[in-house]
C-alpha cells in the first residue's frame, strides 16, 4: 500500500481530531482564527447590507482571510474526493441504516452507490428540486445562518475554538446546537421525511 | 496579499472535512441519534488538544506571525443568545447534515444543491442582522 493509498482510506476520528486542532493552531498563529460562520456575516457585508443594518457596517476588507479559508475549502474537497477517494462509503452504524430506511433515506453500500456524504434522496439533481427537499435545503439554510449569527459561532466557532478557550457561553451554545440538533433528528425530521 | 498564506489551511480543512467524513450528512443523523462514537471522538480530540494548545501558548506567550499578540476571541457574558441562537443553529444543523465549514466543502465534491443551502444560510444571517435589536440578547 503506497502512501496516496494509505491517507485515501477514512481517517480515524483521533486522527481527524488532532488534524482540527492544528488547523486552530495554523489559523490562531497566523493572526486569524478558527470560524467559519462569520463568513456568512462578511459575505453580507461585501454585498452592500451595511448601507441598510449596522450590523454589516464593519471593515469587511479586515476578514478576507477567513473568505480565503473558506473557499480555499472547497478546492480541499475537491481534492479529497478527486484524488484521495475512499475505496469504501461511508460506513455509518446499522442502528442508523437500518431507521434511515424506516423514513424512506438509503444508505450506499459500495462506493458505486455514492461516497455516502449526502443522501441522493434529498440533494441528488433530479430530487433536490421536490416541494419537500427545497423546503428542507432552504428552511435548514436560513436556521443554519440565523442561528450561527445569533449564538456568535458555529461548530467550529463555538464547539472547537471557544470550548479550547473555555469559554462558559461556547459550552451554553453546544448545549443549544444538541437541544436544536436533537427535536430536529427526532421528531421534526422524521416527519417531514414521511409526510 | 497577506490572505494568501490561508489557502493551504483552507485546502487542509476541506481535505480534514471530508476525510473525517465530518462532512456526512449520515454522520451527523448517525451523532445526534447517539449510534456511534466517531462524531464526538473528533470533537472531543479536537477539544482537549484544543483546550491544552491554547493553555500552553497562554503559558509561553506566543506570538503570531507578525509578532503580535495572540488573539483568543473570549465571548460575551450573557445565555440568551447562545442558548436560543444554538438551538436554532442546530435545527438547521440536523436538518441539512452540514455545519457552516462542510458547507463549502462539499461544494467541492460537485454537489451543486448545497449551493441552495450557503445561500439561504447567508439570508438567514442577513436577517438575523436586519432584526437582531428587536431579539433577546
Amino acid at each position: 500500500m503506497n502512501f496516496i493509498e494509505f491517507i485515501s482510506q477514512p481517517w480515524h476520528w483521533s486522527i481527524s481530531g488532532v488534524a482540527i486542532s492544528l488547523i486552530m493552531f495554523i489559523l490562531l498563529w497566523f493572526g486569524g482564527g478558527f470560524g467559519a460562520s462569520s463568513n456568512l456575516r462578511t459575505l453580507c457585508a461585501i454585498g452592500g447590507a451595511g448601507h441598510k443594518h449596522s450590523f454589516f457596517d464593519f471593515d469587511w476588507k479586515s476578514q478576507i482571510w477567513n473568505l480565503v479559508f473558506i473557499f480555499s475549502a472547497i478546492i480541499g474537497g475537491f481534492i479529497a474526493v478527486t484524488y484521495l477517494p475512499s475505496p469504501e462509503p461511508v460506513q455509518i452504524s446499522q442502528a442508523t441504516q437500518d431507521y434511515l430506511q424506516s423514513v424512506g433515506v438509503s444508505t450506499p453500500q459500495t462506493i458505486d452507490q455514492g461516497f455516502g456524504f449526502v443522501p441522493s434522496e434529498i440533494y441528488a439533481m433530479e430530487n433536490f428540486l421536490s416541494a419537500k427537499n427545497l423546503f428542507l435545503l432552504l428552511g435548514g439554510g436560513f436556521l443554519v445562518g440565523f442561528g450561527t449569527r445569533y449564538a456568535g459561532g458555529c461548530t467550529s466557532g463555538h464547539a472547537i475554538s471557544g470550548l479550547s478557550n473555555l469559554q462558559i457561553p461556547s459550552l451554553i451554545a453546544v448545549i443549544g446546537f444538541f437541544i436544536g440538533g436533537l427535536f430536529m433528528t427526532w421528531i421534526i425530521l422524521p416527519a417531514i421525511l414521511t409526510f | 496579499m497577506k490572505s494568501l498564506k490561508y489557502i493551504l489551511p483552507g485546502i487542509l480543512f476541506g481535505i480534514v472535512m471530508t476525510k473525517s467524513e465530518a462532512v456526512s450528512w449520515f454522520r451527523i443523523q448517525e451523532m445526534f441519534r447517539f449510534e456511534s462514537f466517531h462524531m464526538y471522538g473528533i470533537i472531543g480530540t479536537a477539544v482537549v488538544l484544543g483546550a491544552l494548545m491554547v493553555f500552553i501558548m497562554k503559558k509561553i506567550n506566543v506570538k503570531n506571525v507578525d509578532g503580535s499578540e495572540i488573539k483568543f476571541a473570549s465571548k460575551d457574558a450573557g445565555y440568551k443568545r447562545y442558548l436560543i441562537g444554538g438551538t436554532i443553529f442546530g435545527l438547521g444543523w440536523a436538518m441539512t447534515g452540514a455545519c457552516p465549514g462542510p458547507m463549502f466543502t462539499i461544494v467541492g465534491h460537485g454537489v451543486w444543491s448545497i449551493l441552495f443551502v450557503i445561500l439561504s444560510a447567508i439570508l438567514g444571517t442577513y436577517t438575523y442582522g436586519a432584526i437582531r435589536s428587536k431579539l433577546p440578547h
